[in-house]
């Protein structure tokens, strides 16, 4: 398998940092609004930690950082952290090739017509698909 | 296997390397190329800037707790002359500038 | 949603062998319209499992560890550390054997440091780079915590942030930000307050709140709370 790409993007007008690397940068006021986590970003949590854990070792949480890390300014400021995670831990399963593309596409539209189904409203759209890996 | 051995003591006036980093890495850009003082020696752990692409990480990266006065961090800070800011930075990040920390920066 | 709570329900009936489960779920959000990220979520969570790389009942036992921490049990260390002081000097110098000792497993991902706040030094955490956290002891962080504008500006203007926290340290007292840039998680042991001598450690518990120990707030004297009240 080949090694993933490194491929650091930086933010803009920061004097050459990463996206991530918010240190001493400027964002406003502190909001403080406490909120509690849905069910699915609780598995979400609950996900990360087996996979990375010594029993699985599917990948190292450093490579899920990295993978984040990699979105770019535009997609890391603009996602919440159950999002970047949800998306990071799906981006590095197809990169370690624990699942593909093609299945993880055939169940979204799966899951999508069970919850249409029963009745569960979907706000659509879906999650773009990252350069995984560096491999296009 | 035997934990590298640290290079640098406590007390050690080290600098952050300035280096642009491509690539994973641990080590904040705000902390770059600045001045701190080794306060504790955290032990050995394996190299994030290699496990983020799914190597093995060694060698391993003894770990370091460095001192920084926030007055050096920033031109323009605004708290007071005695505030530090504390961060945990790999070996292979720093520099040594001299075995003798600066009474006023070692100051706990 | 009626098929929702169905659904919990049987999943959870399942993994918990017919328990009930022990911690609501927010309802409001799981209503909401699915996001293509919840999608997602469903999605992935359901080829691993069928994949045999996860089981739920692994997942949904993670979820209830989780769940099983909170500022409350740290609020249980720091009082133990306030009212016995060899524990206190344990849990300065191995924080992991330490916690052990009041049954706390803290996992295999990261160790813990504890800093202790003095007459001198006033503690804060942070983690600029994402948004590390003591999380098996404390559970999940806040919102604030894990956002760009607490990250980036409390290592800049500590006693600025601290003051919209609403806590304005004296000048002769040193800030000490911790940014948690590697393999460590830290959490703050606040000072004891005057005023609490003869309290159990139940009493000097229900006044340490999550934010005394992320170090943005400290526990509030009796006299305040007294007052407050």
């Amino acid at each position: 398998m080949p090694e993933p790409k490194r491929k650091t993007e930086l933010r803009q007008g920061a004097g050459g940092r990463a996206a991530h690397d918010v240190g001493g940068l400027d964002f406003g006021p502190i909001d403080r609004t406490e909120h509690d986590l849905a069910l699915w970003e609780k598995r979400v949590d609950a996900m990360l930690i087996l996979l990375t854990g010594p029993k699985k070792g599917a990948f190292k949480i450093d490579a899920m950082r990295r993978v984040i890390e990699d979105y770019g300014q535009q997609q890391y400021d603009s996602t919440t952290y159950y999002e970047k995670w949800i998306r990071a831990i799906r981006n590095l399963l197809v990169e370690q090739e624990i699942l593909t593309k093609e299945e993880i596409e055939a169940k979204i539209a799966a899951v999508e017509e069970a919850m249409r189904a029963s009745g569960r409203e979907l706000q659509g759209g879906s999650v773009p698909w990252d350069d995984v890996g560096g491999r296009m | 296997m035997s934990a590298p051995a640290p290079r640098f003591r406590i007390g050690d006036v080290v600098r952050v390397d300035s280096r642009m980093a491509l690539g994973h890495c641990r080590t904040p850009f705000f902390l770059r190329g600045k001045t701190g003082v080794i306060v504790g020696i955290q032990g050995a752990f394996h190299d994030p800037e290699k496990l983020a692409y799914h190597k093995p990480g060694l060698p391993r990266q003894v770990l370091y707790k460095v001192r920084f006065k926030q007055s050096d961090l920033w031109p323009n800070y605004r708290g007071k002359p005695h505030d530090h800011l504390e961060a945990d930075i790999y070996e292979h990040w720093l520099m040594r500038i001299s075995a003798e920390a600066r009474s006023d920066s070692h100051a706990a | 949603m009626p098929h929702d709570d169905h659904d919990h329900h049987h999943e959870h009936s399942h993994e918990h062998g017919g328990q009930p489960y022990r911690h609501p779920f927010q309802r409001d959000h799981d209503a909401d319209p699915a996001s293509p990220y919840e999608v997602l979520e469903q999605a992935i969570r359901e080829l691993l499992i069928e994949k045999g790389i996860l089981t739920s009942e692994e997942i949904y036992a993670q979820v209830d560890l989780m769940d099983s921490r909170s500022p409350a049990l740290g609020a249980k260390v720091v009082a133990r550390a306030w009212v016995d002081p060899a524990f206190k000097d344990r849990l300065l110098a191995n924080t992991r054997a330490a916690l052990a000792e009041l049954g706390i497993d803290i996992g295999s991902l990261a160790d813990f440091r504890v800093v202790e706040n003095t007459a001198d030094v006033h503690n804060v955490i942070v983690c600029t780079l994402c948004s590390c956290y003591p999380k098996m002891l404390l559970g999940i962080p806040p919102a604030w915590y894990k956002s760009l504008a607490y990250r980036s500006r409390v290592v800049v203007d500590p006693r600025g942030v601290l003051r919209e926290f609403g806590l304005e340290l004296p000048d002769h007292v040193e800030v000490r930000v911790h940014d948690s840039t590697a393999d460590l998680r830290y959490f703050v042991l606040p000072r004891r307050p005057e005023g609490t001598e003869g309290w159990s450690e139940e009493q000097l518990a229900s006044i340490v709140t999550r934010d005394c120990m992320i170090g943005t707030a400290v526990p509030v004297e009796p006299a305040t709370s007294a007052a407050a009240e």
